[in-house]
């Protein structure tokens, strides 16, 4: 899977995008979902929570692991993918588009400066 | 453990070039998984699969006394074994815990013993410490002999060809010596899956061939790699304990509701008068099979309660496909919370999750 040129990029592997109204949209990246194996449970920040960048927001489930759920982003959680609770296999699969995992807003765009961009993202991952 | 000191399976590089992920286990490195645990376990379920279980502790035991000195550190029976039978057994300490639970083959004039590969070291101090004057001679071919495993519905049809013998003689829980692929064996048709299969007990230097003769021959049909991570979810829908879960030093058979291995009409064995006592008294915490009713899975230390009382501790845990998908989990209770139909809740990250104890095991395969 290429990786979006668009998005920014934490080192715990999150993805965000973020738009011109403040609101970004948060993932895992194909690397991290490849890492995890398949993933069975996703437990996400409730809307409304007001949330620190790097912060830990909840916990993603693979069959055989719990692990930690970062936010790249600061903000309040405005909405949630309650997709995942009935198939939480779709970060598998599209972790960039249908797997997105949820939407922060009152981002500032200054946030972006601690992120990577795609191409030190990837050198991240090669390494 | 550092990787330096891992030992490796004489499969090792086979596992690389097929990108399988390693991980220690029982002090070697070992594949947790190839294409995925869920992709792997659907093909032992529904096709088969291939396991290196090499890690495993293989010990052969010779000489006229092996049977009845065994029967003495033991809780099941021994002597009573058919030649090529095998069985399930249990060492047992002195207040009634697990040593480790094992397999007796009896073979022609001998008998190999298989145990758990993070207690194979224990058991070889152990077994060398009962020796005495019994005359057993004990060779361990721990890291030597591998161990590789074909399990699930076309199994048998798939190894088959490849055999000196027949395999429908073969019946459940006995073994024959036989060539694989022209390669010397002990092929016994056991396993941990939950689906009819064989283990093929081989020297390391023959188990590439016949693993990538397997693959090259089977892929086709189906058959896929299997790392220890499917194997762990096949053997909980199973109802099949692992060691160091359901059985330890500290949670004995009868706790882990292995009675009917326990024969207690046996003379004197390390163990018997303090799981009679167990027996008799009926109020230790015991294993029980739980289903969540949620998605979030239980996992091992997780607390159980029941209302506002902890009554115990998850020891396994994971999602089921072959349960509907379902999180599933083995937990040590209280007596009074172990009845089937009970229900409980298991702490999950401060938040209480609805389970219901179940009768096990969960899967059972069609006949």
């Amino acid at each position: 899977m290429s990786l979006p040129q668009d998005l920014h990029f934490s080192k715990d592997h999150e993805w965000v995008k973020l738009d011109d109204d403040g609101v970004a949209t948060v993932g895992i990246t194909d690397y991290a979902q490849h890492s995890l194996g398949d993933i069975v449970y996703v437990e996400l920040p409730k809307v409304g929570a007001v949330v620190a960048q790097h912060g830990n927001v909840g916990v993603i489930e693979s069959v055989k692991a719990v692990s930690d759920l970062f936010t790249p982003v600061a903000g309040v959680i405005a909405e949630v993918n309650g997709a995942l609770d009935a198939d939480s296999s779709v970060l598998n699969r599209e972790p960039y588009t249908d797997g997105w995992l949820f939407k922060v807003k009152d981002v500032s765009s200054d946030q972006l400066d601690n992120l990577l961009d795609a191409a030190a993202y990837e050198k991240l991952t090669a390494e | 453990m550092t990787a330096e000191t891992l030992k490796r399976t004489a499969l090792h590089d086979e596992h690389l070039k097929l990108g399988g992920r390693l991980v220690p286990f029982g002090g070697f490195e070992m594949p947790v998984q190839y294409a995925g645990i869920l992709k792997e376990h659907d093909a032992v379920r529904n096709r088969a699969g291939l396991f290196d279980l090499s890690h495993m502790g293989q010990f052969v035991l010779e000489g006229e006394n092996v049977a009845r000195w065994a029967e003495g550190l033991t809780i099941n029976a021994i002597e009573s074994m058919k030649p090529l039978q095998a069985r399930y057994n249990i060492f047992c300490n002195a207040a009634g815990g697990a040593h480790d639970d094992v397999i007796f083959y009896r073979l022609d004039g001998r008998w190999l013993l298989v145990v758990n590969a993070g207690n194979a070291d224990k058991m070889w101090s152990l077994l060398n410490a009962h020796v005495g004057d019994s005359g057993v001679k004990l060779t361990s071919y721990h890291g030597k002999n591998a161990l590789v495993a074909i399990q699930g519905p076309k199994s048998v049809a798939m190894l088959q060809p490849h055999v000196d013998v027949d395999l429908s003689a073969v019946k459940y829980y006995f073994c024959t010596e036989a060539t694989v692929y022209g390669k010397k064996t002990v092929l016994a048709r056991t396993g941990y899956t939950g689906e009819d299969g064989f283990e093929l007990f081989v020297d390391g230097a023959d188990a590439p061939e016949i693993w990538n003769g397997l693959l090259r021959d089977h892929s086709a049909e189906g058959l896929e790699p299997c790392g220890l991570g499917a194997r762990d979810v096949l053997r909980l829908e199973a109802g099949m304990p692992l060691y160091g879960h359901e059985l330890t030093e500290e949670i004995s058979p009868v706790q882990a509701g292995l009675t009917w291995a326990l024969k207690m009409a046996k003379p004197a064995f390390t163990g018997k008068d303090a799981l009679a006592a167990q027996l008799e008294g009926d109020t230790f915490p015991r294993i029980a099979g739980l289903v969540m009713a949620g998605r979030a899975p239980a996992r091992e230390g997780y607390k159980v309660f029941s209302g506002d009382r902890e009554v115990g501790e998850i020891r396994s845990g994971s999602m089921a496909p072959s349960c509907g998908g379902k999180n599933i989990a083995t937990a040590l209770l209280s007596k009074d919370a172990a009845t089937v139909g009970t229900e409980l809740e298991v702490e999950i990250r401060g938040a209480r999750h609805a389970a219901t104890v179940v009768t096990t095991p969960l899967y059972k395969r069609p006949k």
